[in-house]
C-alpha cells in the first residue's frame, strides 16, 4: 500500500518539490563545507520559508548554524514577536544585532528619524559578520524580486568590504557549489533564488507555516502619499494637510516600517492571497517598497556597498 | 497553479542582433507574466530613447552597465508561469568572449533556444551554440528562426534553413531539435500563432515548451547517492542516530536495497529513509533525503552510495586497487563499465579523461596543482595531458599546451584521491566536476567526463 503512494508521488513531483529538494541541497553544502555559517532570518515570509528548508535539511540535528538578525528597530512589532516565536519553539539559537548599536559606535549616523533605514542595514551587518567571524550568510533573497538580484549567483561571493562585484562573478555550474573563501571574505547564499512570490506562498500553504498577520488583510490607519498607501505608525506621521483614514490592507513584503507600503486587499486566509497574487498587475517590491522606486538601480547600487 | 506543475529551465542563445531580449519580452509579455511597474519603467526608457513602439528587450537588461552600454553582460534568471508549467529562463549573452557564460547556463538548463535571423541563416555562432549545447548535453534545442517578417514570411526561406540546420545538428549528435519560424517583434509564433505563418503547423514556441517530455531527462536506472552532510544529532531522544544526508542524483532506492559504498567497496543495506515529512519506502532523483544503513560503516563526505547488483566487478575494480599511476584505460568503460541489463556501474579512479571548458582569465598552468570538486568530493588535481583544442567555430582540433579563457579541450587529469564517477552521458550530475584555482579560490572551469 505505501509503495503505491510512493508511486503516486513519483508522478506527482511538484515544481514545489524541486525547489525543496534544491534549496536542501544548496543549505547542506554551507553547513558541510564553511567553517562558520549563519542563517539571516527577519521573520519575513521568506525567511520563515527558509527555516523551514533548513528544519528539512538538518533535523532531527540541530541547525548547524544560528539565526542572526539586523534589526533596524523600524520593524513592524508583530513580524519582531513573530521571529522571537518561531526561534523559540525551533530552540535554535537567534542572534540580534541593531543598528542601534551601530549608531552608539558611530559607524552609522541617522540625519532624519522618519528615513528609510535599509541603506545602513549593510553597516551592521558587516560590524556583526566581522563580531562572529562568519564565512557565509545564507539569506531568503529571491531572483524575481529585483533586476539586481536576477543576475546573483545562488554562492555570492563579496570581498573583504563586503561588496559584490557583478561582473565578476564566478561562473556556477550544474549544482556544484564553490563555497572557497580567504579569511576575511565572505559569501551570502541564497537557497532560494529559483523562488517565485507566487512559489513561497503555495509553499506556506502547503507547509501550513505561521507567519505574522499582518501579511493577512487587516485594517489599518494610512495616507495616501504619491500614488502609495503608506501605514501610519509612531515613525510615520501625516504632514499638513494629509488626510489619514482607514483601509483594509495586507503588506505583500515586510520591511522597514517607513518604507514599506501595504496593498490594499480583502484576502484573509493563504488561499486568496494566492489567488490575489496570481492576478496581480503589480510586482512585489514596485508595489511595496519606496526605497526601490527611487532609482532604476538602488538595489544594484545598494548590494555593492554590502547589503545582502 | 495545479498541484502537478513541472519545472522547465531552459535558456537562450544568439547574438545581440538577433532579438534574444525581444523573444523573452514576447514570451513573458504575451503570457501575461509583465507587471503593470516593470511595464511602465520600459515604456519610459524607450520614450526616452526616442523610440517608436516599447523596446521588450530592455526587460532583461538588469545592470546599470548594461543599460548604459545596450548590452547583456552576464546570466540573468527571468521566471514565469503558466498553468501548465513553472519556467525559469537563464538569459546568456551572445557575445564571442562570452562562451563561459553559455556553458554555466546551460549546465542546468532542459531546453536551449538557439535563435537564428531569418535573413542571415545558418551562421558561425549558430554551429558554436549547437557545439556548446551538445557539449553540456543539453536534452532539447529549439531552434527559433526569428524575424520571418523581414523575409516576409517565407516558407521556402524556413525550410532552407532548417535542412542546413538539421545537418549540422545531426553530426553534433543533438537528437531532439524542434525548428519553428517566428517573429519576436511581431509576436508571431511565440505565444500566439498570429496570422501570417500559416502554414506552419507545428507548435509555437510556449506550447512547445509546455509540451516537451522531460521525465526523461534524469537518469533513472543507475542509483546515485553522494554522501553530503553526516546527521548526527546526539541527543537524548535520537542518541544513535547515525544517518547520510544528500540528494540523489540518479536512480531510486528503497529500504532494504542493498548498496555499495564506494571507494571503499564495502557493501550493506537500507535501514530507512527519513525525511522531514516522515520516513518514506522509496526516494528518488532528484529528492533530497537521509539514509541510515543497516550496518556502522565508517561513511564520510563525498563517499558514493551505489545500488549493490550488479556492481561486484565495479566493487572488485576499486577493491584491486585503485590504478594510480597506470595508464589511462583506451576507451572510456573498458574496465568496469561492463553493462548488465542496461544498467551501468560508475568508475572509481584517480585518472580520468575530460572535456574541460576554461572559465578563467587566467590560463591554465600545466605545472601547478588545482581542487577538482566532484558531486561532494574535492580532491587536489594535475592536468597530466592537454590533448586537443576545439576550435568551437570549426570544429577543428588543435594542439594545444595552454588553456585560455573560453577554450575547450581534452585533457588527462590525475587526482589525488579517487573519484566516483560515471561518464558524463550517462549522468550529468556524476560525469561532471568543477576545477578551482587555490590561490584566487575562483572557479576557473568546467569538466565533462567521458
Amino acid at each position: 500500500m505505501k509503495l503505491v503512494e510512493d508511486n503516486l508521488r513519483k508522478h506527482t513531483f511538484t515544481h514545489l518539490d524541486a525547489l525543496e529538494s534544491e534549496s536542501i541541497h544548496i543549505m547542506r553544502e554551507v553547513a558541510a563545507e564553511c567553517r562558520n555559517p549563519a542563517l539571516l532570518f527577519s521573520g519575513g515570509k521568506d525567511s520563515i520559508v527558509m527555516l523551514r528548508l533548513a528544519e528539512k535539511a538538518f533535523r532531527p540535528a540541530k541547525f548547524p548554524f544560528p539565526l542572526v538578525h539586523i534589526d533596524t528597530e523600524h520593524n513592524f512589532p508583530e513580524v519582531i514577536e513573530c521571529r522571537d516565536k518561531l526561534a523559540a519553539d525551533l530552540g535554535e539559537r537567534l542572534i540580534v544585532r541593531s543598528l542601534e548599536d551601530s549608531i552608539k559606535r558611530g559607524s552609522i549616523v541617522i540625519k532624519d528619524e522618519s528615513k528609510p533605514r535599509n541603506p545602513f542595514q549593510s553597516v551592521t551587518l558587516l560590524e556583526t559578520i566581522a563580531e562572529f567571524g562568519f564565512d557565509a550568510c545564507l539569506g531568503g533573497a529571491r531572483r524575481d524580486e529585483e533586476k539586481a538580484r536576477a543576475k546573483e549567483r545562488i554562492f555570492s561571493f563579496r570581498d573583504e568590504f563586503g561588496q559584490w562585484d557583478p561582473k565578476n562573478q564566478r561562473p556556477e555550474l550544474w549544482d556544484t557549489y564553490n563555497t572557497r573563501v580567504h579569511a576575511g571574505e565572505n559569501i551570502r547564499v541564497f537557497p532560494i533564488s529559483n523562488w517565485t512570490e507566487m512559489d513561497i506562498w503555495e509553499y506556506i500553504g502547503r507547509e501550513k507555516l505561521h507567519i505574522p498577520n499582518i501579511y493577512f488583510a487587516h485594517e489599518r490607519e494610512v495616507i495616501r502619499r504619491n500614488g502609495n498607501v503608506i501605514p501610519m505608525s509612531h515613525l510615520v506621521q501625516p504632514k499638513p494637510g494629509e488626510k489619514v483614514e482607514i483601509a483594509t490592507v495586507r503588506f505583500r513584503t515586510v520591511g522597514d516600517m517607513t518604507c514599506t507600503a501595504p496593498v490594499e486587499s480583502n484576502a484573509r486566509t493563504v488561499e486568496e492571497i494566492i489567488e490575489e497574487t496570481a492576478t496581480t498587475r503589480i510586482t512585489e517590491r514596485g508595489a511595496t517598497r519606496m526605497d526601490d522606486q527611487t532609482s532604476d538601480a538602488s538595489m544594484e547600487l545598494r548590494k555593492k556597498e554590502g547589503y545582502f | 497553479m495545479s498541484n502537478t506543475t513541472q519545472l522547465l529551465r531552459f535558456i537562450t542563445a544568439g547574438s545581440v542582433d538577433d532579438g534574444k531580449s525581444t523573444l523573452i519580452g514576447r514570451l513573458l509579455h504575451d503570457s501575461k507574466s509583465i507587471f503593470e511597474d516593470q511595464f511602465s519603467a520600459i515604456s519610459k526608457t524607450s520614450e526616452k530613447r526616442g523610440m517608436a513602439a516599447v523596446d521588450l528587450s530592455l526587460l532583461t537588461d538588469g545592470l546599470q552597465a548594461e543599460r548604459e552600454q545596450g548590452i547583456t553582460i552576464d546570466v540573468a534568471y527571468r521566471y514565469f508561469a503558466t498553468p501548465k508549467r513553472k519556467f525559469i529562463i537563464g538569459d546568456t549573452p551572445g557575445h564571442e568572449q562570452y562562451t563561459r557564460n553559455m556553458v554555466t547556463a546551460a549546465s542546468t538548463a532542459n531546453l536551449v533556444v538557439i535563435l537564428i535571423d531569418a535573413r542571415k541563416g545558418v551562421l558561425t555562432q549558430t554551429r558554436r551554440h549547437s557545439f556548446l549545447a551538445s557539449l553540456v548535453g543539453v536534452p532539447h534545442v529549439v531552434l527559433a528562426v526569428n524575424k520571418m517578417d523581414m523575409v516576409d514570411y517565407s516558407q521556402e526561406r524556413f525550410d532552407e534553413i532548417v535542412a542546413k540546420y538539421k545537418v549540422f545538428a545531426a553530426q553534433l549528435g543533438l537528437h531532439d531539435v524542434h525548428c519553428i519560424p517566428l517573429s519576436a517583434l511581431n509576436g508571431d509564433m511565440v505565444v500566439d500563432r498570429g496570422d501570417k505563418l500559416d502554414w506552419y503547423k507545428g507548435p509555437a514556441l510556449l506550447e512547445l515548451l509546455e509540451k516537451v517530455e522531460i521525465d526523461h531527462d534524469v537518469n533513472t536506472s543507475d542509483f546515485r547517492f553522494p554522501v553530503q552532510w553526516v546527521c548526527r544529532p546526539q541527543t537524548d531522544e535520537h542518541h544513535d542516530f547515525r544517518g547520510f544526508a544528500g540528494r540523489i542524483e540518479a536512480g531510486e532506492v528503497s529500504v532494504g536495497d542493498e548498496i555499495t559504498i564506494l571507494p571503499s567497496a564495502r557493501t550493506t543495506r537500507v535501514k530507512e529513509i527519513s525525511t522531514y515529512d516522515g520516513k518514506l519506502q522509496t526516494a528518488f532523483a532528484p529528492q533530497s533525503v537521509t539514509l541510515t544503513l543497516e550496518d556502522e560503516i565508517d561513511v564520510s563526505r563525498g563517499d558514493m552510495f551505489v545500488s549493490a547488483d550488479g556492481t561486484t566487478r565495479c566493487a572488485n575494480a576499486a577493491g584491486a586497487g585503485v590504478p594510480s599511476d597506470g595508464p589511462l584505460p583506451q576507451t572510456a568503460g573498458s574496465a568496469s563499465n561492463v553493462s548488465g541489463a542496461g544498467t551501468h556501474f560508475p568508475k572509481v579512479r584517480k585518472e580520468f579523461e575530460a572535456t574541460l571548458c576554461w572559465l578563467s582569465e587566467s590560463p591554465l598552468d600545466k605545472n601547478r596543482k588545482y581542487l577538482v570538486k566532484h558531486t561532494t568530493r574535492t580532491a587536489k588535481a594535475l592536468f597530466s595531458r592537454l590533448d586537443y583544442r576545439v576550435d568551437v567555430n570549426t570544429l577543428e582540433r588543435h594542439s594545444a599546451d595552454k588553456l585560455h579563457m573560453n577554450d575547450i579541450a581534452r585533457v588527462a587529469i590525475k587526482t589525488q584521491q579517487p573519484l566516483v564517477f560515471d561518464s558524463y552521458e550517462i549522468d550529468r550530475a556524476t560525469g561532471s566536476f568543477i576545477v578551482i584555482d587555490e590561490a584566487s579560490n575562483n572557479t576557473v572551469a568546467a569538466g565533462m567526463i567521458a
